[in-house]
This record gives C-alpha cells, sequence and structure tokens, in this order.
C-alpha cells in the first residue's frame, strides 16, 4: 500500500498541467495536447502509439508512458531503411538512471526518424504525441492495426494497470 | 508450518550466482543477456572486480564526463553499459549486486523507473536503514536500471572501499542530483567498510531479497558459457581510437 501511494503521489506531483487523469478526460484531438489519450491513434499494451495516414504511420510513446517514465535524457532510435516488427524492441529511451526499451506495435520498414530527439529528447515528455514522435513507418501487415487498443480500451487498461499495482 | 516458512509460500524463485573478482565487463555481458534470454528471475553478487575500469551509463559522452588525457596515459578501460544512470569507476574494493526481475515478480512494483527504484530502497533500507545508499550525506553505491517489454534489470555497484587517485580520472557531471550540492569525488562518497563488514552487508542483502523471492544458488560458471554469437551485446569497451577521438574533441 505504501508503495502504491507514494507512487501515485509522486506521479501527480510530477503530471503536466496540460494533461488529465486518463478516467475524467474523454479521448478528443487538438493542436495542443490536453488529454492523456488521443482519438484517431491506436495503442499498444507496452504503452506505445501509432497514427495510420495512407501508406505510413508514426510511432511515439505515450502520455501514461512518460509521465511514468520521468524526465527523458537520451533517445536511441534506428536508422531509416531499418525492419521494426510487431511487438519487437525499435530503440531505447534513458530517464532517471533506466534505459526502456521502445517497442513497435507494428511490422514494417522505417522511412524517417526524428531528429529533433537528438538535441531535445524532451519533447518525448512535453508532447509525446506530436514533436516527440519517434519514427515513421511503412507496414507491411496493415492488418496488425486491427490487435491494437482504441482510445477507450487504452485508457482502461492504463486505469487497470495503475489500478493493480 | 513455522512463521518463516509461511511466508516463503507462493514467492516467485531467484537463482543466485556468487563470483568474486569477475571482469566488468563480463559481467554486464553476462546481465544484459540475461535479461533479454532468460525468463528466470536472477541476482547477481560480484564481490570486487579484477582491475580499475571506468564504466558510463548508456549515454555517457567520454568527452564530457572522464579527464581523458589521464585515462589514455594510465590506460584505463572505459566501457559504456547497457543501463542508464551515471558514471563510476569500479575496482576490487567494489561490490556489485544486480537484480534482474519478471515484471510481475514483486507485487507493487511497475515496471518503471521510480518504482523499481522505490522498492529497491525499501530493500536496501533493511540493510543500511538509510536511503539511497547515503550514509549521512555520503553516498557509497550508485544504481542504474534497464526495463524491457516485461523484464527489468537494478544494478548497483558498491562502494566498499575505493582508492581516492581513481576518482581523479572522473570529471564532475553537468548533471547531477541535489543531494549532491556540488561536492568533489572525495567529498561526496564514503568508504562502507568503515561502517559494515563484506560478509555482513552480502549476508544482510540476501536475506532482504528473501523477503520478496525463494532463493537458490546456484553455479553458473562464467567461462564456461558458450559464446552466443546471435545476442548482440550493446555494453561495449571503447577503442583507444574513439577515446582518442574525445579528447581530440575537446581541445576544438
Amino acid at each position: 500500500m505504501a508503495l502504491r501511494m507514494w507512487a501515485s503521489s509522486t506521479a501527480n506531483a510530477l503530471r503536466v498541467t496540460t494533461a488529465s487523469k486518463t478516467h475524467l478526460a474523454p479521448a478528443f484531438s487538438l493542436s495542443r495536447c490536453f488529454s492523456t489519450v488521443l482519438d484517431g491513434l491506436k495503442y499498444a499494451s507496452s504503452h506505445e502509439w501509432v497514427k495510420h495516414e495512407g501508406s505510413v504511420a508514426t510511432i511515439g510513446i505515450t502520455d501514461h508512458a512518460q509521465d511514468h517514465l520521468g524526465e527523458v535524457v537520451f533517445v536511441e532510435l534506428p536508422e531509416p531503411g531499418a525492419s521494426v516488427s510487431h511487438g519487437g524492441s525499435f530503440g531505447a529511451v534513458e530517464s532517471v538512471k533506466a534505459t526502456s526499451d521502445i517497442n513497435s506495435p507494428i511490422s514494417g520498414e522505417v522511412v524517417e526518424v526524428n531528429s529533433k530527439l537528438t538535441e531535445s529528447p524532451g519533447l518525448i515528455n512535453s508532447s509525446p504525441y506530436e514533436e516527440g514522435w519517434m519514427i515513421k513507418v511503412k507496414p507491411s501487415s496493415p492488418s496488425e492495426l486491427e490487435s491494437l487498443m482504441g482510445p477507450k480500451e487504452y485508457t482502461k487498461f492504463c486505469e487497470e494497470e495503475d489500478a493493480s499495482h | 508450518m513455522t512463521l518463516g516458512q509461511s511466508r516463503k509460500v507462493g514467492l516467485p524463485l531467484m537463482n543466485l550466482v556468487r563470483y568474486k573478482g569477475i571482469p566488468i565487463l563480463q559481467q554486464l555481458h553476462l546481465e544484459e543477456k540475461l535479461l533479454r534470454t532468460s525468463s528466470d528471475n536472477w541476482c547477481i553478487i560480484n564481490d570486487g572486480t579484477n582491475a580499475a575500469t571506468i564504466v558510463m551509463g548508456m549515454s555517457g559522452k567520454p568527452s564530457e564526463l572522464l579527464e581523458l588525457g589521464h585515462v589514455l596515459q594510465d590506460q584505463i578501460p572505459v566501457i559504456r553499459r547497457f543501463t542508464g544512470g551515471g558514471t563510476v569507476i569500479v575496482d576490487h574494493g567494489t561490490i556489485f549486486i544486480s537484480l534482474i526481475c519478471n515484471k510481475d515478480a514483486v507485487p507493487g512494483v511497475l515496471p518503471y523507473p521510480r518504482s523499481i527504484m522505490s522498492w529497491s530502497s525499501l530493500l536496501y533500507n533493511e540493510v543500511f536503514q538509510g536511503i539511497d545508499y547515503v550514509f549521512g550525506n555520503h553516498k557509497f553505491g550508485g544504481n542504474a536500471q534497464s526495463i524491457t517489454k516485461n523484464r527489468w534489470i537494478h544494478h548497483t555497484s558498491f562502494l566498499w572501499d575505493y582508492e581516492a587517485k581513481n576518482m581523479a580520472y572522473l570529471k564532475l557531471p553537468s548533471r547531477a542530483p541535489e543531494y549532491r550540492l556540488a561536492r568533489s569525488h572525495t567529498g561526496f562518497v564514503c568508504r562502507m567498510k568503515d561502517y559494515m563488514p563484506r560478509t555482513v552487508f552480502i549476508a544482510k542483502t540476501v536475506k532482504a531479497i528473501e523477503n520478496y523471492f525463494t532463493v537458490e544458488p546456484l553455479n553458473l560458471d562464467i567461462d564456461a558459457a558458450p559464446r552466443d554469437t546471435e545476442f548482440l551485446h550493446s555494453t561495449s569497451l571503447l577503442t583507444k581510437q574513439e577515446l582518442e577521438v574525445a579528447r581530440a574533441s575537446t581541445h576544438k
């Protein structure tokens, strides 16, 4: 119990003012994110998001993930041309003395990498769904997107994960 | 059933492997491999390493962290490890304790840095009755983590003893926790040997771990482990050329 309370109070203390609790805010999309979970994206249980637009899918980590990870100080990403696989690690972030794997929700080929993250890894914390995007992928199996969670399902998933610990 | 036995029922198994004087590069390679390819929980204890070695975190930049002139002159090995965090210089006086766990192994612990560190501080509180390995306001150990989808490692180097001259290889870090208060290395760290016998520390740590795991000693001959050519380590020993290039960049 003490551990859960500590974790919860720490998470609340560090939560950015624009983010609201997952169980309160409806999901909606604005140029400035006021919600922890956005409409129009798909989500993995390892807390990455995917935005599929035409032949390209953009991938990053969620607001829930960046909040739990803490201040990101370094990001390791693949080169364009690399392959990613559904559920496999494609890079890592460093925060609070930890490296944490980033896993791809889908399989495909990396076509673009967010070079801004080299100099400004904190964009992942301040703008996880927009400026903090990590890679763009050409999906090789678009049907994999169907197995991912929608916003409501992901919100519930986060609540259950936090409540179970 | 005694109280001690009933506490152990239902606790997950943890393999306990003990070494003495294993090279730190070999230890880190083993840890990274166990993290990524094993599904067991592990405690690795290495009582001292064989030679003074500098170990940086994943994003460590030698030009920012090290007095490269001295490092190159004295041929001190420099490793970049697979976990995050800061730079340490380790030697025969350092005791390493590493915990590799499945993400659901410890109730109440989420696979995120602060949750893991909060649990480990509870663990070591039993051993030291302190926080973040600080006796008074001096530090005698440092930890780091790596977290994968389903597992994590939390490893710590404890300064049982150290040679003050070795600290001269490290620059003062530009990014440091508040409690450091801009102190030099020797003003900031302290030696555990002044407070606790080496064997007592290790025994008490294993006992604390037994509150969460059923600990089973295991012999794992590090020299006999076959080289797995398919597993790519991200922990690496920096080459002399890399260090020289880094030194040259500081003179620009």
